[in-house]
């Protein structure tokens, strides 16, 4: 056998084990002269090759919890009420890793022409843990729950938009007061999952209709389940109980996962990724999100009211240089606008803008600028490094003759006197479900955390129709023209996304990169088993 | 009544008057925090009607002095009311972590304390020699170690080097005694060698003082062995300051390990108490607040009967 076939079987056995994405697979086995289509094919035998096993006892062991968490999805806001729910709790739908929607308790959604009404049909038998199916009365009962503002629920910015509920059979019909196309994905937020009669009487009682049922709640300590004997759905919850342990500290987290202790823990301190990489028996997934660091400057605001100007900026930042020393590899380069492959409806044709010193110069002189000192602010609370990012940016912006200088503020008081308030200032930003949401936030003119001052009318006009726009392939056209815009003409410079950093036991199969959360969305428990 | 007895009931009858001053000031510490309880619960959503309404039902319009003796009557019929921030009954959640927490104080309790009495007297027969500087040193060492420091040594050394133990040392309702043994064998491993040094340097000090006396002397003199001497008529006479000191690291393991269960994830009364009062959970913080001056209470009273027991001048007043 010679040196590239030894290669290739390497490859295909690793890809096997999930140590290889898609991605990664082709790229490498196309350097060693496989055509690509064949490299592709050979990448999904190889995943397919791996085989659900049923049984045994997943063991997680997350940081973000604590003893004061309640089993009421409303209230849900760290990580392990997250993961905890998503055992227990199963909402009308869920959004897969790429970004489509998948339907749970809803088995078909549709809408009216312009989006203004939605209906879901409420999938047939889905019985919850303690008897009893789940019925289209409990799904509207739940959402009103979510509507009362006694309820305190996480989701009440989503469901205020619902004018009128009904449940007639087994459809539930939603009128909202404006079009929204993005409603499937809103309907998939994990605070809403349908729980009986919509949980009104006992919000925390954990009873469901997901994969597994709660036995032992104890809160910032852990939280164990057993199989749903009844569970709708065959093709997930392989192993037969699964334990949620909360363990705050990452020393003590990152151990028991080198000591066999549990099977995958969340948060891997960016600092000890190298080194866990040569662990036998233990692999990192750094997973891509839609978490963001930024530089923000107000478009309306001398010197960054010149567009020449802000684009000298964009090109003087050093992308590459950002993610390998601030995020220690574990990122992906941005490219001046708020969205990444992690959103659906999202559209990779988008050249990487990089560090180019030269035309930087030429932007810079071509915007007149006086020479005077452009001030970027920062505080290290701004975002994990910031202070550190914002000096590679003035060393690599000094180096193209841009006059930006750093000044540092203290954190205390910082989002309320720097952020939205200085004219040039380091921000970040957690990313949200949907692209609509993100822009609507941030960038449309009339929004109220427009922290860049951009008011762009072409770029308003496209997000609104986007709204009521069901043709999901003229969509992503809209959405990528508003990206176009906002990079050529915004005044966002957005360096760096940075990745979920998980670590995963070799003994657990069934692995997929998912953008939409921690853990695969919160379900990794679910969705993977044991293999020995 | 035998003059002990009187002694023992005036002890017992002074450290619950001293209870009943404790509850009074974590009442007031309460009561002094700006905003009440109701606008603590309802926060960002305290519109005037709801507080006025939540107000009502929780009984917060009743004086202080009302309020204060139905707190009062509620612990004493072991009903410490509901934590705010997610309803649970209080007494429940506490019983469990508490017994917990009791369980990792009393395994470190049982090999930290014959330990280090056994090392002090070692290091006193032996004072100013090799033994005596190597027990000295090395527990000087461990105690200089801040306690996660010394976690994560054990940690890498016991699941590492040699793994032997778990680094996650929860223990749950329904594990056997020797599972529940297991599993907090790293915690109970840095809770001895973070008490041990003081109690071992008080046991040294307190012989080598007793030694300097011409009765120590005399039993030398009549031909007794070193250890006897210690044994038989050195550490009876030094038993007092060794028991206050030993109390005092009791109570340490009680109230005062909160580092050392976070560390090993381990579900008990410390991590209990930070997670509501970062919440403002405020009947639990008055509530576990009370445990932990009863604990501390009860054994200093201990430490003062034992020591008092302990001398024949207070056993035998003239």
């Amino acid at each position: 056998m010679n040196d590239k076939h030894k290669q290739l079987d390497w490859m295909v056995a690793q890809a096997k084990q999930g140590r290889m994405t898609r991605r990664e697979f082709v790229g490498r086995t196309t350097a060693l002269g496989v055509s690509a289509g064949l490299a592709s094919a050979l990448f999904g035998k190889a995943v397919q090759a791996q085989e659900a096993k049923k049984g045994g006892v997943i063991r997680v062991g997350m940081q973000g919890g604590e003893s004061t968490n309640s089993l009421d999805p409303a209230l849900a806001a760290s990580e392990v009420p997250f993961q905890v729910n998503m055992t227990w709790g199963e909402m009308l739908c869920d959004v897969n890793p790429d970004g489509t929607i998948d339907p749970r308790i809803a088995e078909e959604i549709s809408s009216n022409a312009d989006a203004t009404e939605w209906k879901f049909k409420i999938r047939a038998g889905v019985e919850y843990h303690g008897g009893g199916t789940v019925t289209a009365e409990d799904v509207v009962a739940t959402l009103k729950r979510h509507t009362d503002e006694k309820a305190q629920s996480g989701a009440l910015g989503i469901v205020q938009g619902i004018t009128d509920m009904k449940a007639e059979g087994d459809m539930v019909t939603l009128k909202l007061n404006a079009a929204n196309a993005d409603l499937p994905f809103l309907m998939g937020d994990y605070h809403l999952i349908i729980q009986p009669g919509g949980g009104v009487d006992n919000p925390a009682a954990g009873i469901g209709a997901g994969p597994y049922q709660v036995v032992v709640n104890e809160p910032g300590v852990r939280h164990t389940f057993k199989k749903h004997a009844n569970y709708f759905d065959s093709t997930i919850g392989h192993a037969d109980e699964v334990e949620i342990l909360v363990i705050n500290d990452n020393t003590a987290r990152t151990a028991a996962l080198q000591s066999g202790q549990i099977h995958m823990i969340n948060r891997v301190d960016p600092k000890i990724v190298d080194l866990l990489k040569g662990v036998p028996g233990v692999q990192i997934k750094a997973v891509p999100g839609r978490g963001h660091y930024v530089f923000i400057m107000h478009c309306d605001k001398a010197p960054f009211d010149n567009n020449d100007l802000r684009m000298a900026l964009k090109l003087a930042i050093n992308r590459g240089e950002m993610v390998e020393k601030i995020l220690g590899g574990l990122g992906t380069p941005g490219n001046d606008f708020p969205i990444n492959a992690a959103y659906p409806l999202f559209e990779d044709t988008f050249e990487q803008r990089e560090y180019d010193a030269a035309k930087a110069a030429e932007y810079y002189a071509k915007s007149g600028h006086d020479g005077s000192p452009i001030v970027l602010a920062t505080a290290p609370g701004a975002f994990p490094g910031a202070v550190d990012a914002a000096n590679l940016f003035a060393a690599s912006a000094n180096a193209a003759g841009i006059p930006l200088q750093v000044k540092l503020e203290p954190d205390d008081g910082y989002w309320s006197n720097v952020w939205n308030v200085a004219p040039f200032c380091a921000s970040y930003w957690g990313g949200r479900p949907v692209q609509d949401q993100m822009y609507s936030t941030a960038y449309l003119s009339t929004a109220e955390w427009n922290d860049t001052k951009f008011r762009n009318a072409k770029f308003d006009e496209l997000l609104l129709a986007a709204r009521g726009e069901l043709d999901t392939a003229k969509r992503s056209g809209m959405y990528s023209e508003m990206a176009q815009i906002l990079r050529d003409e915004g005044g966002l410079i957005l360096p760096m996304f940075n990745d979920f950093v998980s670590g995963v036991s070799d003994n657990i199969g069934g692995w997929v990169d998912d953008p939409n959360g921690e853990l695969m969305n919160g379900r990794a428990q679910v969705r993977c088993w044991l293999n020995a | 009544m035998h003059p002990i007895l009187k002694l023992l009931v005036q002890r017992i009858a002074l450290g619950l008057l001293l209870l009943l001053a404790v509850s009074a000031v974590i009442f007031l510490g309460v009561e002094a925090l700006p905003g009440d309880t109701a606008q603590a619960i309802l926060g960002q959503q305290a519109t005037p009607e709801a507080l006025a309404n939540l107000r009502e039902k929780m009984g917060l319009n009743e004086p202080p002095l009302t309020r204060y003796f139905q707190w009062l009557g509620g612990i004493l019929t072991g009903d410490l009311g509901k934590a705010l921030t997610n309803g649970a009954d209080i007494a429940q959640s506490i019983g469990q972590r508490l017994g917990n927490t009791l369980f990792l104080a009393g395994c470190a309790a049982a090999i930290s304390v014959p330990l280090a009495i056994l090392l002090g007297l070692t290091a006193a027969r032996h004072a100013g020699k090799w033994p005596d500087k190597v027990i000295s040193g090395i527990t000087l060492t461990t105690i200089s170690l801040p306690e996660f420091v010394a976690a994560y040594f054990v940690i890498y050394i016991f699941t590492q080097l040699i793994p032997i133990f778990q680094p996650v040392a929860m223990v749950f309702p329904g594990m056997t005694f020797w599972a529940k043994l297991n599993a907090v064998a790293l915690p109970v491993i840095v809770l001895v060698l973070v008490v041990l040094a003081h109690m071992m340097r008080m046991t040294r000090a307190a012989i080598l003082n007793v030694m300097q006396s011409a009765y120590i002397e005399t039993a030398e003199l009549k031909g007794l062995s070193p250890m006897t001497v210690i044994w038989r008529h050195a550490f009876p006479n030094a038993i007092a300051p060794v028991v206050s000191v030993v109390m005092l690291n009791m109570a340490y393991l009680v109230v005062g390990v909160v580092v050392v269960e976070v560390v090993f994830g381990y579900n008990a009364l410390g991590q209990y108490l930070v997670d509501h009062v970062t919440k403002r959970d405020l009947p639990v913080v008055q509530a576990v607040g009370l445990i932990f001056a009863a604990v501390y209470i009860f054994l200093n009273m201990l430490a003062d009967i034992i020591g008092i027991l302990a001398n024949p001048r207070l056993r035998h007043p003239k």
